[in-house]
């Protein structure tokens, strides 16, 4: 695996835009963006409505995913290149995702929907259909991702990567700091944990470092090479642009998302918390 | 969650006794700046949230008393500033020459 495997740039993908099996999804937790301009014949995808169960916080399952990937017109055979806003954030909870579910040909296009906007670069607002198709999606990988009892049980064992922004680790905010600060969680952070802000890996426009950067910014953090990673946020999706870091451009072995993250962890009872910087 | 909600409007419904908000728009040329990338980064200029500017320029952010900056990102341009934000409300400008 290297860069160029899972990363296209947006030169790339403007010059494949159209091309037979890459299809291109824009995955974004308010699609309103999607529909005033998108990639021309890219599909949407809701974070909320079409990747998370209606009723219980969870994945849809494997049935649900097949019915959802057939419906868009996604097949077995297809690349699929996802973009998306917020600095790609979803479009990377939705790579590790498909992942999860055994799509191995995904690529991130690199910068997202931000740098594409700051280039200047076409949008459509042409409604986008793709003929159904019969996908057939793999038993969820869970070795990508982490659950709550492996997570408390990885305190001062594995790394423990906290991804939120340096307030939100210190337990000064509860919540990234363009929403309202309010919820049931105690705020801090898992013991153990080093903060690296999943924002250390990416530049201004949203792209994402070399891998040279990347490298430096994780060792200098004191993450190490020896153990398995563990990776968390607020809700998980911050924490999968730095599962992507790690697993796919980095190369680390073994490292889990922990898409419970912080909603789920500080509202655990019983479990420790640290505080502070 | 974590998406950034629509941007300006009302504050109906959030509480400025114990909230800090920071909110304002950005302008170029006389006009509000549509679907700029505003940064919010903390004192030590650490990446702290992005909105997107709503059409009508407007940006919010619910923050902390403390000293931040503000960055926007545009084709036109960017624009920076620096300020002081207590419990309350805190409205600024974000000029892009």
């Amino acid at each position: 695996m290297s860069r160029s495997d899972v990363l296209v740039s947006a030169d790339w993908a403007q010059e494949h835009l159209g091309d037979a099996g890459l299809v291109f999804v824009e995955v974004d937790e308010d699609t309103s963006a999607y529909d005033k301009g998108h990639l021309e014949g890219a599909v949407k995808l809701d974070w909320k409505t079409d990747l998370q169960d209606p009723l219980r916080r969870d994945f849809v399952d494997k049935e649900q995913f097949e019915q959802l990937l057939s419906a868009k017109g996604i097949s077995n055979d297809d690349t699929v290149v996802l973009y998306g806003g917020n600095n790609n954030w979803f479009a990377a909870y939705a790579y590790w995702y498909f992942k999860l579910y055994g799509h191995d040909a995904v690529k991130l296009v690199d910068g997202g929907r931000k740098k594409w906007e700051l280039d200047s670069r076409p949008l459509s607002d042409a409604e986008v259909t793709r003929p159904a198709t019969q996908y057939r999606a793999q038993e969820p990988d869970t070795s990508i991702r982490a659950f709550r009892d492996e997570v408390v049980a990885a305190i001062d064992t594995k790394n423990l990567v906290d991804v939120r922004s340096p307030d939100e680790f210190a337990g000064k905010l509860v919540a990234p700091a363009h929403l309202p600060q309010e919820g049931a969680q105690r705020p801090g952070h898992i013991p153990s944990a080093v903060n690296v802000p999943w924002s250390k890996a990416a530049n201004e426009d949203g792209t994402f470092k070399s891998d040279e950067e990347l490298a430096a910014l994780y060792a200098d953090a004191g993450l190490d090479d020896g153990k398995a990673t563990i990776a968390y946020c607020r809700i998980g999706e911050r924490s999968s642009h730095t599962w992507f870091v790690l697993h796919e451009l980095l190369g680390h072995a073994d490292v889990k998302n922990y898409d419970g993250s912080w909603t789920e962890y500080g509202s655990l009872v019983g479990v420790p918390i640290a505080k502070g910087a | 969650m974590c998406g950034a909600p629509k941007q300006g409007g009302a504050l109906a419904g959030v509480d400025l006794s114990t909230q800090t908000v920071i909110q304002g728009s950005v302008w170029h040329d006389g006009s509000p700046v549509a679907g700029a990338y505003v940064r919010l980064l903390d004192a030590t200029d650490e990446f702290t949230a992005e909105v997107v500017t709503s059409p009508e320029g407007e940006f919010r952010f619910f923050a902390a008393p403390g000293e931040w900056k503000l960055r926007s990102l545009a084709p036109v341009g960017r624009a920076e500033r620096v300020l002081s934000a207590e419990v309350g409300l805190n409205e600024t400008t974000l000029a892009i020459a």
